[in-house]
């Protein structure tokens, strides 16, 4: 680390802080709306599919400036954050996390909604008719049997939320420290004169934190995978996990009628 | 304790329209594929709403449409064994079988019926265990199960749920000759031991006829037929909803002894079989089917013949079918047998209700898929 010019370092530090951030606060909506999009059948549902994809389709810069027009200081939502809680987004690193969010929350999406796809409703019929109200059927079947969609797509996110450059730059500008992450420092470093050794080192770190993130996804996902599947015996044996609390609100799911 | 079904459900070009009620033991929902039997199934266990009906078991009503009442699959308690075993692939063997035992509790605390409280779960998984022979697979991963090992997992899990009722769909259609050989034992037993209306789906007459108390025959979304089981299998009037060739009754007996050639004697109430060797022992119940087409009938007691079985009977009906066919229908000492012969025999035999006649059988003509535990 050393070796590395203090912005470098920042900026290596900032991204996989905004990027961690990015995936973790994102997984919830995630896997919701995936599970919304794979299983639900409701008014609005392509608006959603819709919406959530936009980003992908999207200039970076207009989804930027989309951020920067609702979250900025004097924007509806930002201002609303501003008094009601004391955030603020626009040219901090917080607003980085966001904006790499949204921009990899289709990706995730997408990879938790197939896999939720892959699971045989036969299952969690069977696991209603053995007492499971459907939260509890997320949880103890649903939920484990996505984990690895769930994984690859955390992944992917956080991999997409490292790159992240035109809405980032765009909504919290390129701040040294605050806001300035790999894309940012290495676009700032071309910019002046004899910065390329340290872009280079910063090109390297980026190309390692992808292929680790790759592997590291791969791996994982086998071996969910392969639990899963039932081919290997599961571990501790012993006591289900018996759930915990009350039943919550059942949501309302499509039912097919079966001949 | 019983299960009243009467229901009504609307699909694109197909009416299902079937009303019947299923007292304890087990109710049989026989018809070809496609004649509605898994809807209802389905309908009785929550996962689809038929568009009009009402279900009610021991006067719980689980559906009424008319008053808008749907109890959602997970209050019903009622536990369903699918074709396809649907065990969860993440979970162990055991995590599996005890996977309901939660749910069962908080749902006798204060759930459809508080009739049947008391212990639930833990303490019933080494019984059932034994009672389906599955100690031995508890820590094993349901991928590496046979399809017979898969479905008897099927079958304690259900039961572990504590269900009020149990219906099973087509649980043996998914394995072969073997397999479910190996199964109906364990479905035997549990019609014996388990106090529960038991409903059950298929298509396959044997399975059947070795299983149920009551028959419920479905054609093309109505019920053509429904009884108790000894008494519409023995009716000719019945046969046509059952399939010719599929035709024949059911004899209740006792085991004599087992004889060094490998046959087993067995009391029944006309007389005595002879019947290649069953695994019960001496003093055994069992049910014995005795297809249609395999009896001959003798006006006098035949003499030279190879076939070992000869029981004397009356006539009590005769009803001619389409083709050059008859199917009569035997008093056999209180019990009914059915016979399918030609109207050409029944002309030269003069058989007419009341005639006294024998029935001769094969003993190698009785599939042990016939024999079961009564």
């Amino acid at each position: 680390m050393d070796l590395l010019p203090p912005e470098a370092r920042d900026a290596i530090l900032l991204s996989l802080q905004v990027a961690l951030w990015a995936t973790i606060l994102s997984l919830p909506p995630g896997i919701l709306a995936a599970y919304a999009l794979a299983r639900w059948r409701f008014p609005g549902r392509q608006l959603l599919n819709g919406l959530v994809h936009l980003p992908l389709i999207l200039p970076p810069v207009v989804t930027g400036y989309l951020l920067l027009l609702a979250f900025g200081t004097r924007g509806p939502l930002g201002s609303i954050l501003e008094a009601q809680f004391g955030i603020v987004l626009a040219f901090r690193w917080t607003g980085a996390a966001l904006a790499a969010a949204i921009m990899a929350f289709p990706l995730m999406v997408r990879a938790i909604r197939l896999s939720i796809e892959a699971v045989d409703p036969k299952l969690e019929e069977a696991a209603a008719t053995l007492g499971a109200s459907q939260p509890w059927v997320f949880v103890t079947v649903t939920l484990p049997l996505v984990l690895p969609g769930i994984l690859a797509g955390a992944i992917l996110a956080f991999a997409k939320a490292i790159g992240e450059f035109g809405a980032t730059i765009t909504f919290v500008s390129n701040i040294p420290g605050e806001t300035q992450t790999i894309p940012s420092a290495i676009y700032a470093l071309l910019q002046v004169p004899g910065g390329e050794g340290a872009a280079g080192v910063l090109v390297l770190v980026s190309i390692a934190i992808a292929m680790t993130a790759l592997l590291l996804s791969e791996a994982v996902s086998r071996r969910v995978a392969a639990r899963v599947a039932g081919h290997q015996p599961a571990p501790a044996a012993g006591r289900v996990r018996a759930p915990a609390a009350g039943r919550g609100p059942a949501p309302a799911a499509g039912r097919r009628p079966a001949p | 304790m019983s299960l009243e079904v009467s229901l009504t459900h609307r699909f694109p070009g197909f009416t299902l329209e079937a009303a019947f009620r299923a007292p304890t033991g087990v109710t049989a929902l026989f018809g070809r594929s496609g004649s509605g039997k898994t809807t209802i199934a389905n309908a009785v266990a929550g996962l689809l709403r038929p568009t009009e009906g009402r279900i009610a078991l021991d006067g719980t009503v689980l559906l009424d449409t008319g008053a808008r009442r749907h109890v959602p699959p997970h209050r019903r308690r009622i536990g369903y064994v699918f074709q396809d075993a649907r065990l969860f692939p993440h979970l162990s063997v055991r995590k599996n079988l005890l996977y309901g035992r939660w749910f069962a509790r908080r749902h006798t605390g204060r759930g459809i019926s508080k009739s049947d409280g008391g212990s639930t779960g833990r303490a019933d998984l080494p019984r059932i265990a034994a009672l389906l022979d599955i100690e031995p697979l508890l820590e094993r991963a349901p991928g590496t199960l046979s399809g017979g090992e898969r479905q008897r997992v099927a079958l304690g899990r259900a039961l572990l749920s504590r269900p009020r009722m149990l219906v099973m769909d087509e649980p043996l259609a998914a394995l072969d000759e073997a397999r479910k050989a190996e199964i109906l034992p364990y479905l035997e037993r549990l019609r014996d031991e388990a106090a529960i209306p038991i409903l059950y789906v298929s298509h396959s007459l044997a399975e059947v006829a070795r299983l149920a108390t009551t028959l419920v025959v479905m054609e093309a979304g109505r019920v053509a037929k429904a009884g108790p089981l000894v008494e519409l299998l023995a009716d000719p009037e019945a046969v046509p909803a059952l399939g010719i060739r599929d035709a024949g009754s059911i004899l209740t007996g006792r085991v004599i002894a087992h004889h060094a050639d490998g046959l087993s004697e067995i009391e029944v109430a006309a007389g005595r079989l002879l019947l290649p060797r069953v695994a019960a022992a001496p003093g055994g119940r069992l049910r014995i089917r005795i297809a249609a087409q395999d009896i001959i009938l003798s006006r006098t007691p035949p003499e030279g013949l190879s076939a070992l079985n000869m029981l004397p009977v009356r006539v009590t009906a005769l009803r001619p079918g389409a083709g050059p066919g008859a199917m009569v229908q035997l008093d056999a000492g209180g019990d009914s047998l059915l016979a399918r012969i030609t109207k050409r025999s029944a002309e030269r035999l003069a058989l007419a209700p009341g005639t006294g006649c024998y029935a001769i059988a094969k003993a190698v003509s009785v599939a042990p898929m016939d024999i079961g535990q009564s």
